[in-house]
């Protein structure tokens, strides 16, 4: 058969016009299939939330594994997987009961001695844990549903500790996955929650897919963050990871996935003019930004020079850097504990107040005998939060008169060059910045930058003991009054001290298709109670 | 024939080996902590030493190196720091979509460029030829992922026509495959089709100036015949060399192209895998595409023959 250009012509436009109906208008992608589609804050890279604490994968981890306890809005621990508790009067033995009918997702029941193993490896890891460790007289399984754990001192935050949301979470897995060291990866993920992770379907850096557990039986409260009904309303949801903010609020406003965690606040305001998306404050807990000095070194070895940052720091300047222009989204930090949260204080963090004083801070570093010597600061390009404070800290730095050694790096290299104990400039580090989620600072709990015990403090190692003293009452206190209390002195303390210096309160948005209902806000995507109307 | 094939198969383990030792050495030099980054910023230095220990990074080099060597040569790329998941299985996930990518612009662009370059050539100093040759500056110089944002703002964004991200496997359809690939596939295109454009446009130029050329005309046959039977078949080696060195192109431009359509590539791998330092997964990485070089430069020299018969082996 011989074919004529006239022809050709006809079947190219034919294709043509087949191509053009079947995609014109496009149907939403997201809207059509039955699976919610989540944009998560980063790559689930890996998938076990006791060995790698990034919060993406705690967040994921909160789907597949349920906890004894889980924390409400007002951070509350309440009953999760655990029907009944029991103290002794002593404080000493605590006996726990768990819900019948508790399954993982093998179709095993979940038994005591699944739990202790639990317990056990998340003790290795977490800092409440190694403290309940350190006075554990024996933890054992009384039988399947039963167990109990005897200490030889009263820990009155036992429940905080097994329901608290900060990294590592006190998962419950079966025994033989609990059974592998702490500090190795587990390679099955048999779980405990409300939705199974698909392990065929998961390709890291592309995407994660969790499909809804039929056996598993939701507590009869509503559901408030961790605590409560975690009552799925999908069958599937899926992560698609998404590492340009671009791409990802051209997928949202497409319909072509239903929900993003963590929008950039420079598309923020596209977000909010575009039809059929919603905008809103992700974690009213906010975040905490971190000026973090190396106190075995010069200049930062020296409390005058530290201060002398404190003193000409201000904190507008960084959260304007952080979250651009939009003034609600950032308030000023004057303490170690996250704005807006029972415990926050501003005892002793009056410096950070007010107009910043440079004349005085540059007169602080003379009297601290600073001989100019580079400020080694690490500053990691690859994360908006750390590049954008690094660039003003570097301009800081100058303005004070001080030698700047602008390290520009990514996060890998800080990870890795912030631990070394080195001098400045021979691999160590001056400064670095982070930030800390502010659940993690709500308490002393995950507040990781206010430990003082030198060698056992967060990288920078601050070495003052009655710092990490005091912090310690917290644990045994009984009241709010007295825990606020023993909070306003480390805090003074620490700001006296300049253990590290608070950039900011900020907050971030996340956004969603408004066909979706039921997203609250809170440290962690809550999947539980979303529904599609 | 055979016997070359073979000899350059054969001259590949040396390359392949000098990859592989440089690759190793520069990970092993590089800064960066993989127990750092799963660990996560609440870690002690404590317990980044001890995941550094559980991953065998605190082992000496010669070791870690003999042990891999070992793995590469039982076939075996290793295990991911991070996901616990095999290096091949990881490859195998991912090595779809962006073959896939580039298969489709390679062939958008040598069907745009080759006729682009052959008019421009036919029309040389003209406007036409003036036309296509600004166009193919125009692709040099516009960035990958500002042609890609502006494409998805417009086709999928404003009208709607195309997806602005994804990728659908060919296993579920052509049309939801090649749908997810038509956007990304005309941004990563332009500089390929500029390329490929000039090259064939020069190739044009000394071939139509050629007796052969002129005795044709003369003989009575049509333009289209001397540009396209004649010309273009005498003009193929640099065009088919070009192709060959925009492979390599296509490689590195795929990874902006990957992040910005969001398509599950090699390419995304490959920059998780770096900011991640998971050494294995780099290895392997650099190693699959050091292998895919050698493989294209194999095809290219192949491909000389069929088009000019003087050439053999």
């Amino acid at each position: 058969m011989k074919m004529k250009r006239r022809d050709l012509l006809k079947g190219v436009a034919a294709t043509g016009a087949v191509a053009a109906l079947s995609s014109f208008p496009r149907p939403s992608v997201a809207q059509q299939a039955s699976a919610l589609k989540f944009v998560p804050q980063a790559n689930l890279a890996n998938f076990d939330p006791i060995w790698g604490t990034q919060y993406v994968v705690r967040n994921a981890a909160a789907l597949v594994w349920d906890t004894l306890y889980g924390v409400d809005s007002t951070l509350t621990p309440k009953r999760q997987m655990v029907e009944s508790e029991e103290v002794s009067p002593d404080g000493l033995t605590w006996t726990f009961k768990l819900r019948p009918g508790l399954k993982f997702h093998d179709g095993e029941p979940v038994r005591a001695k699944d739990c202790v193993a639990s317990i056990a490896r998340w003790c290795a890891r977490d800092s409440m844990g190694q403290m309940l460790k350190a006075t554990q007289q024996e933890l054992t399984a009384v039988d399947d549903s039963t167990f109990k754990w005897v200490l030889s001192k009263p820990y009155p935050k036992m429940l905080l500790a097994l329901g608290k949301p900060g990294t590592p979470m006190c998962f419950m897995m079966p025994e033989r996955l609990a059974a592998t060291d702490p500090f190795k990866q587990i390679d099955d993920f048999v779980g405990s929650g409300p939705m199974k992770f698909s392990r065929a379907e998961w390709k890291p850096g592309a995407t994660a897919v969790f499909e809804k557990f039929k056996d598993y039986v939701p507590r009869n409260e509503p559901a408030e963050w961790l605590s409560g009904g975690k009552v799925m309303n999908f069958d599937r949801i899926e992560w698609v990871i998404m590492p340009d903010p671009a791409t990802a609020s051209a997928a949202l406003q497409n319909g072509e996935v239903d929900w993003w965690e963590t929008p950039i606040s420079d598309l923020v305001p596209l977000l909010k003019r575009s039809r059929g998306i919603k905008v809103d404050i992700a974690d009213p807990l906010g975040n905490v930004g971190s000026f973090r000095m190396n106190h075995l070194y010069p200049p930062f070895n020296e409390v005058k020079i530290r201060r002398a940052v404190q003193m000409a720091l201000s904190q507008e300047d960084y959260m304007h850097a952080v979250v651009g222009s939009d003034d609600s989204l950032w308030k000023p930090q004057l303490g170690f504990f996250a704005n807006g949260t029972p415990l926050y204080t501003e005892a002793g963090g009056e410096i950070l107040r007010g107009k910043r004083d440079y004349a005085a801070a540059k007169r602080l570093l003379t009297e601290g005998g600073y001989k100019g010597e580079p400020v080694t600061c690490l500053v990691a390009q690859d994360q908006a939060v750390t590049k954008s404070q690094g660039e003003i800290t570097a301009d800081l730095l100058k303005r004070m008169g001080m030698t700047v050694d602008f390290v520009a790096t990514d996060w890998g290299t800080v990870g890795q060059r912030r631990a070394s104990k080195n001098p400045p400039g021979q691999g160590g580090w001056s400064m670095f910045h982070t930030w800390h989620a502010g659940a993690d600072c709500a308490s002393p709990v995950g507040n990781i930058g206010i430990r003082a015990g030198g060698d056992k403090a967060w990288f920078g190692w601050p070495n003052k003991p009655e710092i990490d003293a005091e912090t310690a009452k917290w644990y045994d206190a009984k009241t709010l009054d007295e825990e606020k209390a023993i909070i306003a002195n480390v805090n003074r303390m620490g700001m006296e001290h300049v253990l590290y210096i608070p950039t900011g309160f900020f907050f971030a948005y996340q956004a969603w298709r408004s066909n979706l209902s039921g997203i609250k806000n809170g440290p962690i995507p809550w999947f539980w109670g979303v529904t599609r109307t | 024939m055979i016997g070359f094939v073979i000899r350059r198969i054969l001259t590949t383990i040396p390359v392949m080996a000098f990859v592989a030792l440089f690759v190793f050495s520069l990970l092993y030099i590089a800064p960066g902590d993989p127990a750092a980054v799963i660990a996560g910023d609440q870690a002690s230095a404590e317990d980044i030493e001890r995941i550094r220990h559980g991953l065998g990074l605190d082992r000496p080099f010669l070791v870690r190196f003999a042990e891999w060597t070992w793995q590469i040569l039982r076939g075996d790329l290793g295990t991911s720091m991070f996901t616990g998941l095999p290096v091949t299985e990881l490859i195998k996930q991912r090595i779809e979509p962006t073959l896939s990518l580039m298969l489709v612009t390679l062939a958008f662009a040598i069907t745009v460029a080759v006729p682009i370059g052959v008019l421009a050539a036919w029309k040389a100093g003209g406007w036409l030829d003036r036309l296509f040759m600004a166009f193919a500056v125009l692709g040099f110089s516009v960035p990958v992922f500002v042609a890609g944002y502006l494409l998805a703002y417009v086709f999928a964004l404003q009208l709607d026509w195309l997806p602005a991200q994804g990728y659908t496997p060919l296993s579920q359809g052509v049309w939801p495959w090649f749908e997810n690939l038509i956007l990304p596939a005309i941004a990563l295109g332009f500089v390929y089709i500029a390329l490929i454009a000039r090259t064939t446009r020069a190739a044009m130029l000394e071939v139509l100036s050629q007796d052969y050329v002129r005795t044709a005309r003369a003989k009575g046959v049509s333009e289209g015949g001397i540009l396209f039977l004649h010309a273009l078949k005498n003009a193929a080696v640099p065009i088919v060399t070009v192709i060959g060195i925009g492979v390599a192109l296509l490689i590195g431009g795929a990874v902006v192209t990957e992040s910005v359509f969001a398509i599950p590539g090699l390419g995304r791998l490959t920059i998780d895998a770096i900011v991640r330092r998971d050494y294995p997964l780099i290895q392997g990485l650099v190693l699959m595409f050091s292998m895919m070089y050698v493989l294209v430069n194999l095809a290219i020299d192949l491909l000389y023959t069929l088009v000019d018969p003087r050439i053999r082996y």
